[in-house]
């Protein structure tokens, strides 16, 4: 099927010309994913009543949660642990890190209160399911194999950037409430519960025992995203004067955060051994800032915080740059890496 | 039917409460309540999809109890999140229904 896809698009992978940066950029930004984001965010720009209901945007997450989870525990089911060790391992040490860079960045050069410096450190500790699903379909669509084991990954990568910042967050403001409802939140919160449950019942049912929930769980799965993205367009220009409000900071660290990150998470996925295609999914998982598990733990261990600061860094500058330009820019740098003979040997 | 005054209390916060909340009438001994998905705009902008949903959460019960529960809300949510809360008189048949227990 891969080679299939590489012959559909005759686009050489392996070199970094002026010329393809272009044609990846081309094919990335004319992907209906990316297309209806735009949308989205054009309507509540013109003033559109297009809203998706509630209980639907309920719904479409909770079928990308479960579908993602779904597909990895099916991969995870095939997979040898030695294999997926290292990386679930990287995978840890990344989210748990990230909070520890970024909370004295945010407090430091942004100024921004503890609770709220903390509550960013949480969004981007963590990860985001469509930033991941969307690095998947573009690595599909340019044909660049992966490996079927990385939605184990970011399952892995929901909590512990969550658990670090908020842990961050208590030492600083010397309190020790909140912190055990905020871990059983996000313990029992649909991201985990859904992400984690899928991945177990896709391990235990095998591919023959997925077999006939696959054209829900799989073929439709791409569809699905689009009508997500659309609604999440909306969201994030809801979110418009909020960014503004954040001002020049929130926007400089929206976008150098996830180059940053990013990049170590490219360097740490080809050290343990990722292809240039896993490296680069790695890669999207540390760059991305969560907007479903992140802003309910914070909202119940720092109530103080203000979610508008976060949601809009993580939904309104992180998540549309790391659609646009992040996702061709760390599998580029992915593929720079792996030609790194002391990185990848 | 005979009826008699009892207190409404509406309460519409974020969704994140919703099961803290719920906790608060069941301490307050109230077994009975409504909730309905509910959005709107407040002094913390259009509440909807990733932005957060909100709840609209109803009670009948006594006014004590009621205003109980509005002090409980003021000491713990007013301050840091989406909620407004209000009391109505209502008049209900079966009053008993809506006596809390006391515990």
């Amino acid at each position: 099927m891969l080679a299939r896809a590489r012959r559909r698009h005759p686009i050489t992978f392996r070199s970094v010309h002026a010329l393809d940066i272009f044609d990846l950029a081309r094919v990335n930004l004319t992907s209906p994913a990316v297309l209806a984001f735009v949308l989205g965010a054009l309507s509540v720009a013109i003033r559109s009543d297009l809203r998706l209901p509630e209980a639907v945007y309920q719904f479409l997450s909770i079928y990308l949660l479960f579908a993602v989870g779904l597909k990895g525990g099916v991969a995870l089911s095939a997979a040898s642990p030695g294999e997926v060790l290292g990386p679930a391992f990287a995978a840890i040490m990344l989210s748990a890190a990230i909070p520890l860079a970024a909370y004295p960045t945010v407090r430091l050069l942004g100024r921004l209160r503890i609770q709220d410096a903390a509550s960013i450190a949480a969004h981007y500790g963590s990860v985001s399911v469509v930033t991941y699903t969307a690095a998947a379909a573009y690595l599909a669509r340019i044909g660049e194999p992966v490996e079927a084991f990385l939605p184990a990954l970011l399952a892995l990568m929901e909590m512990p950037g969550i658990i670090v910042a908020l842990v961050i967050a208590q030492w600083r403001l010397g309190t020790s409430s909140g912190l055990g409802e905020a871990v059983r939140e996000t313990m029992t919160g649909r991201s985990v519960v859904l992400l984690g449950g899928g991945l177990i019942i896709g391990l235990l049912a095998g591919t023959d025992g997925v077999g006939p929930v696959r054209p829900l769980f799989v073929d439709l799965f791409a569809g699905v995203l689009v009508l997500f993205l659309l609604d999440l367009g909306i969201s994030a220009a809801q979110r418009a004067r909020d960014v503004l409000r954040g001002g020049r900071f929130l926007v400089a660290f929206g976008i150098t955060a996830p180059l940053v990150f990013g990049t170590v998470g490219a360097f740490t996925g080809t050290l343990v051994g990722l292809s240039p295609g896993g490296a680069t999914v790695l890669a999207t998982l540390s760059a991305s800032a969560s907007y479903i598990a992140a802003p309910a733990a914070v909202r119940i261990a720092l109530p103080e915080a203000n979610p508008g600061l976060s949601l809009a860094a993580a939904l309104a500058i992180t998540f549309p740059f790391n659609l646009v330009v992040g996702i061709p820019v760390y599998h580029q740098v992915a593929q720079w890496l792996h030609r790194l003979p002391f990185l990848a040997g | 039917m005979a009826t008699v005054p009892m207190t409404l209390l509406t309460i519409v916060a974020e969704e994140v409460l919703e099961q803290r909340l719920v906790r608060a009438l069941h301490d307050a001994g109230i077994a009975g309540y409504t909730v309905t998905p509910a959005r709107g705009e407040g002094a913390r902008g259009l509440r909807h999809g990733a932005n957060g949903a909100n709840i609209r959460l109803e009670t009948i019960t006594t006014t004590e109890a009621a205003d109980g529960l509005l002090d409980h809300l003021r000491a713990h949510y007013f301050a840091n999140y989406a909620i407004v809360a209000w009391l109505s008189d209502v008049r209900v048949a079966r009053e008993e229904k809506y006596q809390p227990e006391h515990r």
